[in-house]
């Protein structure tokens, strides 16, 4: 239906359009491992054993370390999941278990906008709910940030990971006389174990690298702060701080503390996804 | 051939029946807290047809304790759900009371005057508004087009052994920290683009206005490229699924009609799967028009409105970041928690819009 030449002329076409494709897929993993490779080269010369268990210096003293800010972004996370983990998880129930009709529609779409809402948005609304009235920063009033921040991951990888648990399962379960208290309880959400619990490692994985509502509710400290009704230091934050500043020996610092922040983050995410493969093919 | 597009569409039309949640049917109820072995022995066909609320009398024994903590889970489920209803309702009640003093005040003419003046409390977003469309508008061009085309390779061309690590490594990059790519973008890639790539662009195209001027380095474009660079996951991500969602059949029928896999990928693969590419930009969109640490660490933060792409300017999210710890007056204060609440419901309309466009797509073929 074609003559020789036009035949060919597609296959080139085609030829040069999939090479196009391939360049692009290729050039944006280049990306990463660009940026991963001046992470570790800037960053691991600033790395040292005093630069994580040391706290700031002031300006023109050298050394120093950003060990305030490595367990401050432990407390300021670990309070997060606390607050976010029964909440999210439980929600994920009521849409797999209890909702039903346009209301679990509602709340399964304001969770999935609630996941595209700016998190320097969601910083002002804890500064007005918990900063504002108490007259001062804190690390909660962060935690409660990065908690809205994580609920929407936790809730939507629950669901899934619940109504991947097969519904004959459930049924069984059932039929040998278990209430549905118990049969959620004991039979569905410990199928789920591991995709719940993927849900949770890429909620923290994702307030880990988190920044901006930190400056106007945990703010930053530059010393031991381990109470959560004080401002308190954040890894992300003291990054965020040592890069815009005018001094050299700060930036160092700045990609020292990047490495550690990609590290974490990374490994995090590796962790959700091996802990995901066997369910995935099971 | 082109015609060959019309019967997927159609396809794709058919299997849109409204999502069935198969558990919420097998609702029992608490009455079917001690079935005991009756419900056993009953015909599976009751059961998927959730007919076991009935049986629960023949039951007889009652164990209140196991009653109770149902209903106290029951309790916490719905306390949960309530919870977190309460707290995207109170994120935009509290964004709305908290920016109505600046709202009342200045009205409309927020949106579209240039003064920002803390000093004698004027207050006009426009130079933010703009540059956060600028800057948006910049990265959803570049992430688009090379989006989609790393998405199809990953869906349609690559070998699953080059496929898997490839995704795996493009949405590492998802996760890379704002504040690592702004650092990146800071001391990498900002002296790029002012010593390489912003000077080539003005000897070529400096008669544009929009690559003319100073060329500075951090400016509108730079934000632009490390945004792009941010959200070309969510691109990737989603286009590679949506296009995997196609159906086979469709592809094999248009090989047998002699098309190479290229002409497939144009004519069948693209035309089906145009909607959910387009729902993954706008959800990219959305990230872009959010992002703050790394657009304020390379924007430059100046609230001027430049025609030069080289120029700084300044976003909504990065004056709300920069200036918030430093507001004195109470205008000052929700003047900028009025730009949140801007920023609130920019990303609102746009993910809400993404979000139901990639509902229609999704959610029947699940069921």
């Amino acid at each position: 239906m074609e003559s020789a030449g036009s035949v060919h002329l597609h296959q080139a076409r085609g030829a040069l359009g999939i090479f196009l494709t391939a360049l692009c897929a290729g050039s944006v993993a280049a990306i990463l491992l660009l940026i991963l490779g001046y992470v570790i080269r800037e960053g691991g010369g600033a790395l040292s054993f005093d630069f994580i268990t040391q706290l700031p210096h002031p300006v023109g003293v050298t050394g120093g370390g950003v060990a305030n800010g490595i367990v401050g972004s432990g407390i300021i996370v670990g309070i997060a999941a606390v607050i976010a983990v029964p909440i999210g998880a439980l929600t994920a129930v009521y849409l797999t278990f209890f909702g039903r009709g346009s209301f679990a529609v509602t709340v399964r779409f304001l969770s999935d906008v609630l996941s595209g809402i700016p998190s320097i948005a969601i910083g002002l609304f804890a500064y007005t709910i918990l900063v504002a009235p108490m007259h001062h920063f804190s690390a909660f009033s962060a935690s409660f940030a990065f908690a809205v921040l994580m609920l929407p991951v936790i809730i939507s990888t629950a669901e899934s990971a619940i109504n991947g648990v097969s519904r004959e399962i459930y049924e069984g379960a059932l039929a040998l006389g278990l209430s549905r208290y118990s049969a959620i309880v004991r039979v569905v959400l410990p199928s789920a174990r591991s995709g719940i619990i993927t849900g949770i490692v890429l909620a923290i994985a994702r307030v880990t690298g988190e920044t901006a509502p930190l400056l106007f509710t945990a703010f930053g400290s530059q010393f031991w702060e381990l109470n959560p009704n004080n401002p308190m230091a954040e890894l992300s934050l003291q990054v965020f701080t040592y890069a815009i500043s005018p001094y050299r020996s700060w930036h160092e610092q700045a990609w020292g503390g990047a490495l550690i922040l990609i590290v974490v983050v990374f490994v995090l995410n590796l962790g959700a996804r091996i802990a995901l493969r066997p369910m995935r093919s099971g | 051939m082109p015609p060959e597009a019309a019967p997927k569409l159609q396809h794709l039309e058919e299997t849109r029946r409204p999502p069935e949640d198969p558990i919420v049917n097998a609702d029992s109820g608490a009455a079917s807290a001690e079935l005991g072995l009756v419900a056993a022995a009953g015909d599976a066909a009751a059961v998927a047809s959730g007919d076991l609320a009935e049986p629960a009398e023949l039951g007889g024994r009652v164990k209140l304790p196991q009653a109770a903590r149902g209903r106290i889970f029951e309790l916490a489920v719905y306390g949960a759900t309530g919870a977190f209803i309460a707290i995207v309702a109170g994120l935009f009640i509290e964004l709305l009371t908290n920016s109505w003093p600046s709202i009342s005040t200045f009205g409309l003419s927020f949106l579209w005057t240039s003064q920002w003046n803390p000093v004698t409390d004027q207050f006009g977003a426009l130079p933010f508004i703009y540059g956060t469309i600028v800057s948006s508008a910049i990265a959803i061009l570049l992430a688009s087009i090379s989006g989609v085309m790393a998405g199809a390779f990953l869906a349609e061309f690559s070998p699953i052994r080059l496929a898997e690590p490839l995704s795996f490594v493009i949405e590492l990059l998802a996760a890379v920290p704002s504040v690592v790519y702004g650092l990146w973008g800071l001391f990498v890639l900002g002296p790029v683009m002012r010593d390489s790539v912003e000077p080539v662009l003005q000897r070529y195209f400096g008669f544009l206005p929009i690559f003319s001027g100073t060329i500075y380095g951090v400016g509108m474009l730079t934000a632009g490229v490390i945004l792009a660079i941010m959200i070309v996951p969510t691109v990737t991500a989603i286009s590679r699924d949506v296009m995997r969602a196609v159906p086979d059949s469709q592809r094999e029928a248009i090989w047998a009609l002699g098309a190479t896999r290229w002409q497939g990928f144009k004519m069948v693969v693209l035309p089906i799967a145009r909607p959910g590419i387009f729902a993954a930009c706008i959800l990219a969109l959305g990230r872009a028009l959010g992002e703050t640490i790394a657009t304020t660490m390379v924007i430059g933060n100046r609230p001027a409105i430049a025609a030069s792409l080289f120029a700084p300017g300044y976003t909504i999210s990065s004056v709300i970041a920069n200036e918030f710890t430093e507001a004195t007056t109470q205008v000052y204060l929700s003047a900028l928690i009025e730009l949140g609440l801007l920023l609130f419901v920019i990303s609102v309309i746009v993910n809400g819009l993404a979000r139901l466009l990639l509902w229609t797509i999704f959610r029947p073929m699940e069921s």
